[in-house]
């Protein structure tokens, strides 16, 4: 994963981005879904360009499943546009599905089947899929080809999950909730494969998580959606303006810990510098961190 | 990349495809698997003890009866039985979300139930044939005609209760559910269509009744109209085995097996809507 250092997404051919929307592999406009006379999603608007690893962050119940799957073409919506590759998930026929992905959570499924013949007999759904032993190399199942699905661990079942997913070559994966559960090490070698799909294969990825760590890892941009709406919209280093808010300096003086904040703090460090010496001791410059925004972003509207 | 020469996989193709995987599936969860083909092999060996002494009519066995009835139970418990808690499995561990979410025209996914339905039910048949025919006297007819009776009953059985099977998969709300609100109904039904209980008419008159409204019953007096001599008649209801009665009700059963298929179908379980 990390031997593939790919020039790849950036450097490819050049898309025309978001502001021709003609490209874009998700549009959203005004997608409302009412439960029992309560609105699960409450207008949202939505642009995925081609290509772009795309996260949808939320609390538990804001809408992130329902939206997710009225792309998905499992549920339908109430009212709004909706475009995935081009067509209606409500109207699109079979080959529509020839270029999505889907990564279930939860699934349990082909439990007496190997890795192998699962990998297999979902590859025999699509036009032109990649050959098994390529994808189960690719989600690092290989040595556990003719093991029973039954008998993988829990990250090795999604490794599986991710294999059945991408075996058709979709333009569009979708990811639910991926990491779940995981132990800190298959969440990162998780990662990589996402990094490695989207770079090798400039493969459009919506990602839902509760996981703010995951965002920064993966995700190109991501949405807040909180009761039914987004909330805010950007890169992660950006969202909610935390690239530009106040910044906290902290640093050892007299042996006790200080801290100011301030929107300078260039000028802060340097004036330190003057005053303490070349080395301040102790020194940190934060900005707010993701999770910060986050729960500011969910926060305002509980 | 992609050319134009791409061609979609066929549907016949992916129908096979999905059997493979059901047949491979029911085969390799070998309990289960034991225990579907035995519960009618069991439940004959012992009523069939029972039974064994008494004559129901002059020269013919109650057990042969009884075994002949146990090969419509066997099916109601490969067809109806099995079929709906494997459907409601499906739903309950992802394997309908999934196909749902794969390019998959969903006519697939019931040839894969279609043909592991005929092929346990097929197994089941000559499982209590065997056991019938080796301890129970029961004969195994040379007449052809015979055989072909049996065929159509077989096939508007099979298809009647993998049917009601299919219908039945959406009441339970999962698997754990599954076992009870399908057997009972189904124990209950074996019951008063006389699966158990030979000849037919020792169950009270009401019970009878209830009896002829369900397929089981027609299937059971079918098979005894097969495999037992035609003296046997007799002891049926009617006196007479009815092979028209019976193509009727089952027909019908077929026709409104699949007219409540169509309309309660779910691929998504009540949790997620």
């Amino acid at each position: 994963m990390d031997s593939c250092p790919s020039p790849a997404r950036r450097a490819g051919p050049p898309r025309t981005r978001t502001l021709t929307g003609v490209t874009d592999a998700v549009r959203v406009r005004d997608l409302r879904k009412t439960y029992q006379g309560s609105p699960a999603v409450d207008g949202v608007d939505l642009d995925i360009a081609d290509g772009e690893v795309f996260a949808l962050l939320g609390p538990n119940g804001a809408g992130k499943t329902t939206t997710v799957e009225i792309l998905e073409g499992f549920r339908r919506r109430d009212s709004g546009e909706v475009s995935v590759l081009g067509e209606d998930p409500q109207r699109a026929g079979r080959r529509w599905r020839y270029g999505i992905g889907l990564v279930l959570q939860n699934a349990s499924d082909m439990a007496d089947m190997t890795v192998a013949e699962t990998v297999r007999h979902f590859a025999r759904f699509y036009p032109d899929p990649r050959p098994a032993e390529e994808v189960m190399d690719l989600v690092g199942l290989t040595g556990k080809a003719g093991r029973k699905v039954r008998t993988l661990s829990g990250g090795q079942r999604r490794r599986v999950d991710v294999a059945i997913g991408v075996v058709g070559r979709p333009r569009l994966l979708f990811l639910d909730e991926p990491t779940t559960g995981f132990d800190p090490e298959a969440r990162r070698q998780f990662w990589s494969l996402i990094t490695t799909l989207s770079e090798q294969d400039g493969t459009t990825i919506l990602l839902t998580t509760h996981y703010l760590d995951e965002v920064e890892a993966l995700a190109n941009r991501v949405a807040v959606l909180a009761a039914g709406r987004i909330r805010a919209v950007g890169t992660p280093r950006d969202l909610g303006g935390r690239d530009t808010a106040e910044a906290t300096v902290g640093w050892i003086e007299d042996g006790e810990h200080r801290s100011t904040r301030t929107h300078k703090p260039t000028v802060v460090v340097s004036e330190l510098a003057g005053r303490i010496g070349d080395e301040i001791p102790g020194l940190v410059v934060t900005r707010p961190s993701l999770e910060d925004v986050y729960l500011d972003l969910i926060g305002s509207v509980r | 990349m992609t050319t134009l020469t791409l061609r979609d996989p066929s549907v016949w193709d992916l129908c096979t495809a999905r059997a493979g995987v059901e047949l491979r599936q029911f085969f390799r969860e070998r309990t289960a698997m034991i225990f579907t083909f035995a519960l009618p092999v069991v439940l004959l060996t012992l009523l069939g003890s029972i039974f064994d002494k008494q004559a129901a009519v002059p020269g013919i066995p109650s057990s042969q009866l009884l075994a002949a009835g146990m090969i419509a139970g066997g099916i109601g418990s490969t067809c109806f039985v099995n079929l709906a808690t494997s459907i409601v499995s499906d739903r309950e561990d992802g394997t309908l979300k999934r196909l749902r979410g794969v390019p998959m025209p969903p006519i697939a996914y019931f040839a894969g139930k279609v043909v592991l339905v005929l092929v346990t039910a097929v197994a089941e048949v000559v499982l209590v044939l065997a056991v019938g025919s080796a301890f129970f006297d029961l004969p195994l007819p040379r007449d052809p005609a015979r055989w072909a009776t049996f065929t159509w009953i077989f096939l508007l059985g099979v298809t009647g209760c993998a049917l009601l099977g299919t219908a039945m998969s959406s009441v339970p709300r999962s698997v754990r559910g599954a076992a009870p609100i399908v057997n009972l109904p189904f124990l209950v039904l074996q019951f008063v269509s006389g699966i158990f209980i030979v000849p037919i008419t020792n169950l009270p008159e009401p019970l009878q009744q209830i009896g002829a409204l369900f397929p089981l019953k027609w299937m059971a007096q079918g098979f005894r109209s097969v495999f037992l001599p035609d003296a046997a008649a007799a002891t049926e209801p009617a006196g007479a085995w009815e092979h028209g009665r019976i193509a009727m009700v089952l027909a019908a059963w077929c026709l409104g097996g699949l007219i409540l298929c169509l309309t309660t179908f779910r691929w998504q379980g009540r949790k997620d809507g």
